[in-house]
């Protein structure tokens, strides 16, 4: 296989999954949506004292990230598996793992950067200064891809199977728990005026080992599900 | 030349392995049985109280070996589920399912027993602290592991799928250890837990190895008698089982 003919694989697959997602726009918000109303719920439980949101902020939009991040992630290969597109994205030459780089990276882009459009709103809603706006828009900028690759695996293991949803949570969150140590730890540090270098670095090596490791973890997942 | 050398190849055939288990597991039952008693008496009898928490420290007999086996259980999880995937020995993924289960208990009995122990202690039954958080996410994981183990009905499948489970929370843990214990030395000044204690005396370490001694060999017997159990599932119809199953009905 040439050079060229894999590049125009990938950017296919890329181009029709983004396509895919477009046809389907309100099946795309509700994430989203469910995003806004989580963070929107914490000041209803807990109390509205500015002092209080103030320090929950980074922590809860994480949290609610995750969360969000999960309910995206199911039907990363869900449609493809039905309709037997996914077998077929098995039996092409090109090698899978690279395929699968390309729908993770369609996934982030239609689940992963609205979160970054949305995320200031919702900083100002729980009382979030504005030294915490920039590293919480640069946490989610390293930190949701992240989301997308290593939840990808997840993904991969439960496709055919019944009830794969609430597995899939069960699988996946406790491996999201060093990202959202870092990222609300950089965006609480830089409210309190700390230097935040360290947990960026963290960030951004957690998404290199991530991107070598998760594509060919997912490949050889995908492989098994399918038979 | 293969690697595997030929008493390695023959005994990872399920039969042979069926038959080397059934022996193994009654030994390890018994050396374990031998040494728990033998623990358990020097523990709670013979050895000093500890002269800061007197003998609720004796606790720690069974909370630090359970502790150990809960990491090095995940470890000898995922290695031999790899083996069993990687050249696809039943044997081997049959003996990374069973030990699953058992590594999860071990991650409990650690938390139990360590909660049982903070309340009078600690005045607190849970803290945050680092390394109570990162062995809640142990059991997590051990958990996870058995979800997705049971919700895959193919035998076959279930286990290549839980063997690259197991690999990536392998290079996780880590990860999430580490994150864990930063997070917490972020968050928090010197707590109680970081009780300057003195190196360990002689008189209650022998107690304390005796233990995770005979934790190893009753994790050995425990899941011997397991892998038993599901290679005999997953190889129902075969020759062997039937005249197995066949010769111990008399028929």
């Amino acid at each position: 296989m040439s050079e060229a003919k894999l590049g125009v694989a990938f950017f296919t697959l890329l181009r029709r999954d983004l396509m895919l997602a477009y046809r389907h726009r309100a099946q795309m918000m509700n994430p989203l949506l469910f995003f806004v109303i989580v963070v929107s719920l914490f000041p209803l439980g807990l109390d509205p004292e500015p002092e209080l949101l103030h320090t929950i902020a980074p922590g809860v939009i994480w949290v609610a990230a995750l969360l969000a991040a999960m309910l995206s992630l199911d039907t990363m290969f869900r449609s493809d598996f039905e309709d037997g597109s996914l077998e077929q994205l098995l039996l092409t030459p090109h090698p899978l793992p690279l395929l699968v780089l390309a729908k993770i990276l369609a996934h982030w882009l239609v689940s992963g950067l609205p979160l970054l459009l949305l995320a200031p709103l919702l900083g100002m809603l729980l009382n979030l200064g504005s030294e915490g706006l920039f590293p919480l828009l640069a946490t989610l900028l390293l930190g949701t891809p992240i989301l997308s690759l290593i939840g990808s695996i997840g993904v991969a293991l439960t496709v055919g199977l019944r009830g794969g949803g609430v597995l899939l949570s069960l699988l996946i969150l406790p491996l999201f728990i060093p990202v959202l140590i870092f990222a609300a730890a950089a965006v609480g540090n830089a409210e309190a005026g700390i230097d935040i270098t360290g947990q960026l670095a963290f960030l951004g090596s957690l998404l290199a080992a991530a991107f070598a490791l998760a594509p060919l973890a997912t490949a050889a997942a995908l492989r098994i599900s399918l038979n | 030349m293969s690697i595997i050398p030929n008493w390695l190849h023959r005994l990872s055939s399920p039969k042979n392995f069926y038959r080397f288990a059934g022996i193994a597991s009654n030994w390890c039952g018994w050396i374990a049985l031998v040494l728990i008693i033998a623990g358990l008496y020097y523990g709670l009898v013979d050895s000093p109280p500890d002269y800061q928490q007197g003998d609720s420290a004796r606790i720690m007999y069974v909370h630090v070996p359970a502790a150990w086996m809960s990491m090095f259980v995940y470890v000898v999880m995922a290695s031999s589920a790899a083996v069993g995937m990687i050249w696809r020995i039943k044997a081997s993924s049959a003996f990374a399912n069973a030990s699953a289960p058992v590594g999860a208990m071990f991650t409990a009995l650690a938390l139990l027993t360590g909660m049982l122990w903070g309340k009078p202690m600690w005045g607190t039954y849970w803290v945050w602290d680092a390394r109570l958080t990162s062995e809640l996410i142990l059991l997590f994981l051990y958990l996870g592991y058995m979800a997705l183990n049971s919700a895959i009905e193919d035998r076959e499948t279930a286990a290549r799928a839980t063997a690259i489970l197991a690999l990536v929370g392998v290079v996780n843990i880590p990860i999430i250890h580490y994150s864990v214990e930063w997070w917490n030395t972020l968050h928090q000044g010197a707590t109680v837990t970081k009780l300057d204690k003195p190196s360990i005396h002689i008189s209650m370490l022998i107690p304390l190895l005796l233990m995770a001694f005979a934790f190893k060999f009753y994790y050995l017997s425990n899941v011997f008698r397991r892998a038993r159990c599901e290679l005999l599932e997953r190889e129902q119809g075969k020759l062997w089982v039937r005249e197995l199953v066949g010769g111990e009905r008399g028929e």
